[in-house]
């Protein structure tokens, strides 16, 4: 943690990857989420924390559009990607989905072989020339996800057949290998054991060179141990928003205070 | 005693039971109720079963054995003499049947008295004649053998019945009885009627098991019968079908299964594209309202009567294609076409196609959607290489499901493609298939101890292992690939 929080000291003005401004979001008759601001800076894991319900998970869909699927949402507001509206009538959600990438609750890896899960991203968007680009590219990714020693000798196995852990490290590397310049982790480790969840958040360390991180998490010690930034979210209401070792010493705001020392949540 | 008597008494006495059974409970207790193990309708419904079930089914299959144990016994007295100069067994066991109903006709006419019946003999009686009186036809004079086999058919009936309501009765009673001591207020009431149930259940289930057996069975007979009047080699592999009641007929099952075949294959032609992109389009992408509106509307095509379709068929789609396809291209001039027919079976087969589709596309999760939009796939990239290949063991399984629809289909070829056997590929022609020939084989005045009728039950038995075969295929892969996504 300490080496964490140094690295961090070295890199001090990062620039704005995503910027998010007077955000409201309504299922329905419901306002979900009132008036975020957050700014997300690139090469940074950001933690979004909260009790649930609070809306942080509805937020984060937010930054790739992912609620359009959802009939009854409707989101007002501003949220750029570098400097662009991304809710533009002129933008298109599903590139923007491929520059702003997703892992979910539950691992989901498709019902294909581990090579077919890596390499639909790719297939979709042509990024690869040649097959041999293509491998390339699975390869770069599974190494990135940490799990290529595990499943170099098996690429053509099902991806449902591995265990928890390795599912969520092989959906990681999916969402890697269409190189997103965001990637978004919706409590990527609430489905995991300790030890998986341990390597995932390695993991997360580790993409932080490449991407900037959103991770929402219901785990205080999982968003202190891994995170830059924190946000605190409470009904809907974004709290505070900071470094995330003053979110954990010295909020301002006496709600933060009781959710991080559990009087609330 | 008629059968609906002894019913009705058994049922009574079961109503009877219930009361009793009730009373004596809530009498044991002292008229607490609350002291009962059980609640005072289970001690009733317990005594009820006892009196009902065991008594029914004693008759049930008293009536099955019955008939059963008289045949022989009656088929004895016959001598080999007279079996050989009617042909066979079965022709002189009907025989007596129709004398020994005939008998109980006259009786019921008044024109006999038991006694007569039991006394005639052929020798100073024209049984024939008397027979004839009262409205009974025999086809030729009646034999001092079968008058005897008659009587004594007449006499072990009569037994057999009396018998059998003596012993149904008696049971009911006994049930009843036994039921009525047993009910204490210790009894547990409530056990007892959950294994009676747990038995009624599984009763059921062995019925339908045993009856698809039967069936089986039966065909499985005839079809013996049939290959001794008929070289198998030639059903199976003979490529002419000309049946002549005259005999010298051609039996030859390819052309019919080609016809079958054909149809189906032109039905499912129709059917899987356009079902498939209906369940599609009613699961991925079709609003709530819309759904609501146009799934019942696809699936009313399915309550449709097959001959509505054959109807459909014959005044609408023949002509049609005949006179804007067939005759313009120069491939026949006949309304009635492999081509008709399979395409109003595909119409009537969407809806099994797009109905069971529409579940399982429905049924894989959302969280691969969501993976996969997540990746920036477009909603057909994902329903292309996410959904699909995830649900395509079910798919699969429908699609069979609707083959053998198709196979079994008969009213719509009659109607769409004619009756004629053939073996071609044009699909303008008429064929037939394999279910339209049994029914024509069976209908009219048919002999059934010659192949002419008795290929019937060969078609119907190879019809059977096709679909058979077809539908453990469809479970099979089911079965397979469907933890994929589990």
């Amino acid at each position: 943690m300490n080496d964490m929080r140094v690295t961090e000291r070295t890199v001090t003005d990062k620039e704005i990857k995503m910027k998010a401004r007077k955000v409201q979001v309504f299922y329905g008759d419901n306002h979900a989420i009132k008036d975020v601001d957050v700014d997300i800076e690139d090469k940074t894991v950001t933690a979004f924390i909260g009790p649930s319900g609070c809306g942080k998970s509805t937020f984060l869909r937010c930054l790739n559009r992912m609620n359009d699927t959802i009939d009854i949402c409707r989101v007002e507001g501003d949220i750029q990607l570098d400097g662009e509206d991304i809710y533009d009538p002129k933008v298109d959600p599903v590139q923007l989905r491929a520059k702003v990438g997703m892992v979910f609750q539950k691992p989901n890896p498709f019902p294909k072989s581990i090579y077919d899960n890596v390499a639909y991203g790719p297939r979709i968007h042509g990024l690869a020339r040649s097959k041999s680009e293509l491998d390339e590219i699975v390869e770069k990714s599974l190494r990135r996800a940490a799990i290529w020693d595990e499943v170099k000798d098996r690429l053509d196995a099902p991806g449902t057949g591995l265990s928890g852990g390795q599912q969520q490290r092989l959906c990681i590397a999916r969402a890697v290998a269409t190189s997103p310049e965001v990637l978004l982790m919706d409590e990527p480790c609430s489905a995991l054991d300790p030890i998986a969840t341990a390597q995932v958040e390695e993991l997360i360390d580790e993409l932080r060179e490449r991407f900037s991180v959103v991770i929402v998490t219901h785990s205080m010690q999982q968003a202190a141990r891994v995170s830059q930034k924190t946000a605190f979210f409470h009904l809907g209401n974004l709290v505070e928003f900071g470094e995330t070792s003053k979110i954990f010493t010295n909020p301002d705001d006496p709600r933060t205070e009781s959710y991080i020392t559990g009087r609330i949540g | 005693m008629p059968l609906l008597w002894i019913i009705v008494i058994v049922v009574l006495l079961g109503a009877g039971g219930f009361v009793l059974g009730r009373q004596r409970a809530i009498a044991s207790a002292g008229g607490d109720a609350r002291i009962l193990h059980s609640l005072p309708n289970y001690y009733g419904t317990n005594v009820m079963i006892l009196a009902i079930v065991p008594a029914l089914m004693v008759m049930a299959v008293w009536m099955v054995i019955q008939p059963l144990m008289i045949e022989t016994r009656v088929t004895g007295m016959i001598p080999e003499a007279a079996i050989e100069a009617a042909g066979n067994r079965g022709l002189v066991m009907s025989d007596v049947r129709r004398v020994a109903d005939g008998l109980d006709t006259a009786i019921a006419a008044g024109a006999l008295t038991a006694d007569e019946v039991r006394d005639l003999s052929t020798a100073d009686t024209d049984v024939r004649a008397r027979l004839g009186e009262v409205g009974v036809a025999l086809g030729s004079e009646v034999s001092a053998e079968v008058l005897a086999a008659a009587q004594s058919y007449r006499a072990l009936k009569r037994t057999g019945g009396l018998l059998m309501t003596g012993v149904v009765l008696v049971l009911a009673v006994l049930g009843l009885a036994y039921g009525s001591i047993r009910t204490n207020r210790e009894f547990r009431a409530r056990n007892a009627v959950e294994a009676s149930i747990l038995a009624i259940l599984m009763l059921a289930s062995t019925i339908a098991i045993l009856t698809t057996v039967g069936i089986v069975l039966s065909m499985l007979f005839e079809t013996f019968n049939f290959f001794e009047l008929y070289p198998w080699r030639e059903f199976f592999f003979g490529l002419e079908w000309r049946p002549s009641f005259e005999g010298g007929s051609d039996l030859g099952l390819i052309p019919l299964l080609w016809g079958t075949l054909y149809v189906s294959f032109i039905a499912l032609l129709v059917s899987v594209p356009i079902g498939l992109f209906a369940a599609i389009y009613m699961a991925e992408y079709a609003g709530k309202r819309m759904r609501a509106v146009a799934k019942p509307l696809i699936e009313i095509l399915a309550g449709i009567p097959t001959i509505v379709y054959g109807l459909f068929a014959l005044i609408t789609v023949g002509p049609l294609l005949r006179d804007y396809f067939a005759e313009p291209l120069g491939l026949g001039s006949s309304s009635s076409s492999v081509m008709t027919a399979g395409v109003v079976m595909g119409i009537m087969l969407i809806p099994f196609v797009s109905s069971l589709s529409d579940d399982i596309i429905n049924a894989v999760p959302q969280s691969l959607r969501d993976g996969s939009y997540g990746l920036g796939a477009t909603q057909s990239e994902t329903v292309r290489q996410v959904i699909l290949p995830a649900a395509l063991p079910g798919i699969v399984g429908a699609i069979l499901l609707a083959a053998s629809r198709a196979i079994g289909e008969t009213m719509i070829v009659v109607l769409g493609a004619g009756a004629a056997a053939a073996l071609s590929l044009n699909p303008f022609e008429a064929m037939t298939t394999v279910t339209v020939k049994i029914v024509g084989q069976l209908t009219g005045d048919t002999d059934f101890s010659s192949p002419e009728a008795l290929v019937a039950f060969a078609l119907g038995l190879t019809l059977f292992v096709i679909t058979l075969g077809l539908n453990v295929l469809a479970l099979y892969i089911v079965r397979k690939y469907r933890e994929q996504y589990e």
